[in-house]
């Protein structure tokens, strides 16, 4: 039994019909990425894994239970943690405040100074500024921020969107280095990436969406090599 | 056409600029005037201010409640005057029933601290029920809707009170121990505007102790920048809302109580209007959405009311100046919507998507 299993989902933003039945599988340990061009339904996929929005239809399971209808505030406690499209960090909110809004719903005080330790050691940028206001950071240590603080969670299963989007080329190495890092310690990904090279290059296996539907999954290493992918995502001719 | 535009916003700027201008000589005028006739003693003056102080904390613990509330709904909860007006109402009987078994009189203290709480419970149940069935099932209507559904909930907790307690005015009973006065920097304080004054600070300090330092305030804080990221974070924003209703209904009840003891003229179903409006114009006034801005706005309020008729007014040779007193506040909320709508501490409102 896959970890995460979304069978056959329909999304709807008002009365535009935005996934038009999606269907994948995420197994535990794994980093799974999903890559599209925009308006394919990426991020639409994603909020509705994590609650922020509800299927018309199909199903979402985690662990073999239905989760479809659990609300965003409750996935958080069944281990499902996102670093939202645009990185989201609470501006106003210092550094280290973020990253305590991250472990909002656990308790164990000596647990949590534990994992901010761990993403200290993780992003040393983020202790040097864990008084700055979030607001104040550049667009790298914003995505710092932001993954760190989905990491406060104790995640089993990381969602991420974009976290790529509008970072220099060397900091983008940095943050996918950061995933591999994080999934080596336990933590199943699934990656929504628009730099498909790089999402294809560290993860297991990929699905490649289209205005709202699956068209394709494969080892991610078999869909490098395929020419569709390859035309229409990776730029080669 | 572009051109045009630009002769078209340099007229606005001119005549804004001309207006202000004007504005500035008139309040210098009058305050030249009033000064150079020295036409109160020191005394005279320090009265004002106490008063205007004690005043204008009531104003910033109501003013609290818009601004809290705006800040996590981006919505003017213009029923807010009501939830003060309940607690204070429905406590006066209580006050009452206190005095006339002589508890009052016996252990004052206890006795106000059990009419604030219970003021505050009265004011916050109100708040809450407002939220729950007022304002949820408008949540994501366009901006207007709740606006109107907010007087229309005015009205309707106005005249429910009205049904409840009647139409006449109560008076909250006098308190002996609060007569006397408090001699502080050679001036004669009463004890009772002191009182108020430092029973409102206190809870505007546990308030933004709450906001800055707690969990929860924290959470409050996150729900106010992000609805969608605080969500993923675990909060669950429908509580952190209902929280936030709590909370300024709480104060505007203990407002109520501070009112009722502070001024004699009593309470009646009708109370909340003024200082609804006045604490809205506190919180503009300070920027809306800003938790010290709306303390500051607050108390700033109450000393342009009671300074302004004798300093700016009088020196303009206008008669009857203390009954003007309504007229300034609601003037300055004009002029804050026209020269400064962010207010004193607010950020421009565009940088919230609304």
């Amino acid at each position: 039994m896959a970890m995460l299993e979304v069978r056959d989902i329909h999304t709807y933003y008002g009365n535009i019909h935005a996934l038009k039945g999606v269907t994948l599988e995420v197994n535990q340990g794994e980093i799974v990425t999903l890559i599209g061009a925009n308006g394919a339904g990426k991020t639409t996929t994603l909020r509705t894994i994590s609650g922020l929005l509800h299927p018309r239809q199909g199903s979402i399971s985690l662990d073999g239970e239905d989760i479809t209808a659990c609300p965003a505030h409750e996935l958080v406690y069944r281990g499902i943690a996102m670093v939202p499209e645009g990185r989201g960090v609470f501006a106003k909110m210092s550094v280290q405040e973020n990253l305590e809004m991250g472990a909002y719903h656990r308790s164990d005080r000596p647990g949590i100074s534990a994992d901010m330790e761990r993403v200290f050691t993780l992003f040393p940028r983020l202790r040097e500024r864990r008084r700055q206001v979030a607001g104040t950071l550049s667009g790298g240590e914003q995505q710092m921020l932001a993954t760190g603080r989905a990491l406060m969670s104790k995640p089993r299963l990381l969602l991420m969107d974009e976290p790529s989007m509008g970072l220099a080329p060397i900091l983008v190495e940095g943050i996918f280095d950061t995933i591999q890092a994080i999934n080596k310690e336990g933590t199943t990904v699934l990656l929504v990436e628009q730099n498909a090279l790089m999402a294809l290059s560290i993860a297991s296996r990929g699905y490649v969406l289209q205005t709202g539907q699956i068209v394709l999954t494969d080892q991610a290493e078999k869909l490098k090599k395929n020419e569709m992918v390859q035309k229409a995502y990776l730029g080669i001719e | 056409m572009f051109r045009r535009t630009l002769s078209r916003l340099s007229w606005v700027d001119l005549f804004l600029r001309a207006f202000q201008l004007v504005a500035a000589v008139v309040i210098i005028i009058g305050l030249v005037n009033t000064f150079t006739t020295a036409r109160y003693t020191s005394g005279q003056w320090a009265t004002l201010v106490f008063s205007g102080l004690a005043q204008g904390s009531i104003y910033a613990l109501i003013a609290l409640g818009y601004t809290l509330v705006y800040g996590i709904l981006l919505m003017i909860n213009f029923a807010h005057g009501e939830v003060y007006m309940a607690g204070a109402f429905s406590t006066v009987f209580l006050a009452i029933h206190f005095a006339r078994t002589g508890f009052l009189a016996r252990s004052p203290l206890i006795a106000i601290v059990i009419l604030i709480l219970f003021s505050a419970a009265i004011s916050t149940t109100i708040a809450v029920l407002l939220e729950r069935i007022a304002y949820r099932p408008l949540r994501n209507a366009p901006r207007l809707i709740p606006l109107i559904t907010a007087i229309g909930a005015s009205f309707a907790l106005q005249y429910t009170f009205r049904g409840l307690y009647g139409t006449q005015f109560r008076a909250y009973p006098d308190i002996a121990v609060l007569k006397g006065t408090w001699n502080i920097l050679g001036f004669d304080v009463p004890l009772v505007q002191l009182v108020v004054f430092l029973a409102a600070l206190g809870l505007m300090v546990v308030l933004y102790w709450y906001v800055e330092r707690t969990r929860a305030g924290k959470a409050m804080r996150a729900v106010s920048e992000d609805k969608a990221v605080a969500r993923l974070m675990g909060i669950d924003i429908d509580k952190v809302i209902v929280s936030t209703f709590a909370l300024g209904g709480a104060l505007a009840g203990a407002a109520g109580v501070f009112n009722g003891l502070y001024r004699p003229q009593g309470v009646f179903f009708l109370m909340g209007f003024f200082p609804g409006i006045k604490a809205f114009t506190a919180a503009v006034l300070g920027g809306i959405g800003n938790i010290p801005g709306a303390m500051m706005g607050g108390l700033l309020l109450g000393l342009i009311e009671s300074l302004g008729p004798n300093s700016v007014l009088e020196g303009l040779g206008i008669p009857a100046t203390n009954q003007l007193k309504d007229a300034i506040a609601f003037i300055m909320l004009v002029l804050i919507l026209i020269f400064r709508p962010q207010g004193i501490f607010g950020e421009r409102l565009a940088e919230k998507k609304a």
